[in-house]
């Protein structure tokens, strides 16, 4: 039985289609990456897992417990943390509060200190400013800021969606850097949905390529890195 | 910006909003000055109206803290608030009576243990109150509000309006219509006296002390407990707050349920002050209620008590200070237009409030 298990799943937005009939599975300990033109149904895909959407077909099973039987703030507790596109820090709450909320279904306080202060080993740049609202730290900052919000949730699988997006290409290669440490020192299982296709399959150890709504192509990174077809679509060919 | 550029710049109604403004200020300033200048009032009677002020506007306060809550985490205004106020003021009524019967509000003085005995019966009188009301608005949060939802802003603002007048008819029905009228605590009629004919009366020292730790206890709690912090973020986000494990319909319901408690403490407050209950009391503290959260920024705490205790003030001093200077007879009368027309006036000049930031357009 694999950690995380997606089987058929359709989700429509409305009368929009927008999976049609997805199945993926992420084993513990893996990186796993989903990639896609955009529209593909890759952020869709995070959301009916975190419980944001709810499918109307299919299922999604966390260690064979039911996932859509559960709220999105019950999927949390049992350790799936989704780091949502576009960052979604709130704004008005200082960086220190934020992180905080992160970790507000956490009741070992020792834990949720050591956590906080390994976010700020990690993100120097957020200690500096743990005082000041969310809203004023720059695109760069607030995509720390979402990222430490995440692992402050302990999370046993983090959904990533596109951390990369909007950081200069220095920040960009230390996200990939911290991507791998989270994994390969925590044991964080992840699935890492990305735009920069060619950082992700790197960091991957599977991949899934999304094409409109279903799933075109899946493998061994180190395969789709090769496949002619992803070289086309999505390494610049 | 040079002159020149920012006057070409001026619109028509900019041109004729500025004169409205500007008469309005002359005009209060000329009332003010005739007032002074004949000296019907000394410092003991500005003194006096500041306290009645400053209690009146507790009061607002408490209940606009309610629609700001509601407002903050819902972007919807809870017209029923004032009815909410009301369902706890009248069904501790029955309490106050009872309690007063067995001679628990009565004490020849407050420094007596009988005294402390009247306190300790105010204070359960509050928080009876403040249950009730937060039951109902609970209750009101979970049958009519929450099915909304998903639904454009002005389908819930159409329901608490509704709400507002099923709630009245149904306290009318509950409690009938007519005034009552709660016992008379005489103790708090007494004056605390400081020399130069200074005074306040016990029941304003009530009033503002109760306000002032209820208001303390609001901000302990939004600040610092788990709860408060997920109230915080889901009026921030509530996508993002579920995805942080808050249970968001759980959330707002407590909001409402603080809310609710707190007009059902201004409520006892209010009667212990006017001892005049109906079921209709609610609708005139509850719109001058609404002005103060509006006035503080809507959406805003320290907006909402700030608001409260200014609107109290301008319209205990105000129809004394300039109306009266003015010429106009029984000034006092005519509080309420001074509240109502603030409230516009916010709305024209200042519509995100004294406090108020610009109101995000993320919904
Ligand atoms: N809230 C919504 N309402 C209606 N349609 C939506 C909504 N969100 C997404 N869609 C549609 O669903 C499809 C999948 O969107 P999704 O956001 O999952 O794409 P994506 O792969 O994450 O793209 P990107 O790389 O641009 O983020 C798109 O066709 C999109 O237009
Ligand atoms: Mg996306």
């Amino acid at each position: 039985m694999s950690l995380l298990e997606v089987a058929g799943v359709h989700t429509y937005y409305g009368n929009i289609h927008a999976l049609k009939g997805i199945s993926l599975a992420v084993e513990a300990g893996e990186i796993v990456t989903l990639i896609g033109a955009n529209g593909a149904g890759k952020s869709t895909t995070l959301k009916t897992i975190s419980g944001l959407l709810r499918p109307r077909e299919g299922a999604v099973h966390l260690e064979g417990t039911d996932l859509l039987r559960e709220p999105a703030h019950e999927i949390v507790r049992r350790g799936i943390v989704h780091v949502p596109e576009g960052r979604r820090i709130f704004a008005r709450l200082s960086v220190r509060d934020n992180l905080a909320a992160g970790a507000i279904t956490r009741d070992d306080k020792a834990g949720v200190a050591a956590d906080m202060e390994m976010v700020y080993e990690t993100f120097p740049r957020l200690r500096e400013r743990r005082r000041q609202a969310g809203g004023t730290l720059s695109g760069g900052e607030q995509q720390m800021l979402a990222i430490g919000r995440g692992l402050m949730g302990k999370p046993r699988v983090l959904l990533l969606d596109e951390p990369s997006m909007g950081l200069a290409p220095i920040l960009v290669e230390e996200i990939f850097d911290i991507i791998r440490r989270l994994n390969g020192d925590q044991g964080v299982t992840i699935l890492l949905v990305e735009q920069n296709a060619l950082a992700a399959l790197d960091v991957a150890d599977r991949g899934y390529v999304l094409e409109t709504g279903a799933i075109r192509l899946e493998g061994p990174a180190a395969e789709l890195r090769t496949n002619p077809e992803v070289i086309e679509a999505y390494l610049g060919g | 910006m040079p002159w020149s550029r920012r006057l070409r710049r001026l619109h028509p109604t900019d041109v004729i909003m500025g004169i409205v403004g500007a008469s309005v200020i002359a005009v209060v300033l000329y009332g003010s000055y005739e007032t002074l200048r004949s000296g019907r009032y000394d410092g003991t009677d500005w003194f006096s109206f500041l306290v009645a002020g400053l209690t009146q506007g507790s009061i607002y306060a408490l209940i606009a803290l309610g629609y700001t809550l509601v407002y903050g985490i819902l972007r919807m205004i809870n017209f029923a608030h004032g009815e909410i106020f009301t369902a706890g003021a009248m069904t501790t009524f029955y309490l106050a009576t009872w309690l007063s019967g067995k001679g628990w509000l009565t004490a020849d003085r407050l420094g007596s243990a009988a005294g402390a005995r009247v306190l300790g019966t105010i204070v359960l009188l509050i928080v009876f109150s403040a249950l009730i009301s937060s039951i109902v608005a609970v209750v009101l949060e979970r049958v009519a509000y929450r099915p909304l939802r998903g639904a454009p802003r002005l389908i819930p603002l159409i329901t608490a309006i509704g709400a507002s007048f099923f709630l009245q008819y149904t306290l009318r029905g509950l409690y009938g219509s007519g005034i009552r009228p709660y016992p008379d605590v005489s103790v708090l009629n007494r004056e605390l006296t400081f020399g130069g004919g200074y005074s306040i009366a016990m029941d304003e020292v009530v009033v503002i002390g109760s306000a002032f730790v209820l208001m303390l206890a609001l901000v302990a709690f939004v600040q610092g407990t788990r709860t408060g912090m997920a109230m915080r973020a889901v009026a921030e986000d509530r996508q993002a707050a579920a995805l942080m494990g808050i249970d968001v319909d759980r959330t707002i319901a407590t909001t409402f349920a603080v809310g609710g408690a707190l007009a059902g403490a201004a409520g006892v407050l209010y009667a212990l002050l006017f001892r005049q209950t109906q079921f209709f009391m609610g609708f005139i503290p509850g719109l001058k209620a609404f002005t103060a959260a509006v006035l503080g920024g809507i959406g805003n705490i320290p907006g909402a008590m700030l608001g409260g205790l200014f609107l109290g003030i301008a319209e205990s001093i105000g129809p004394f200070l300039f109306l009266e200077g003015l010429g106009i007879p029984s000034p006092n009368q005519l509080k309420d237009a001074i509240a109502f027309t603030m409230l516009v006036l916010v709305l024209i000049f200042r519509p995100t409030g004294i406090l108020g930031e610009r109101v995000s357009k993320r919904a």
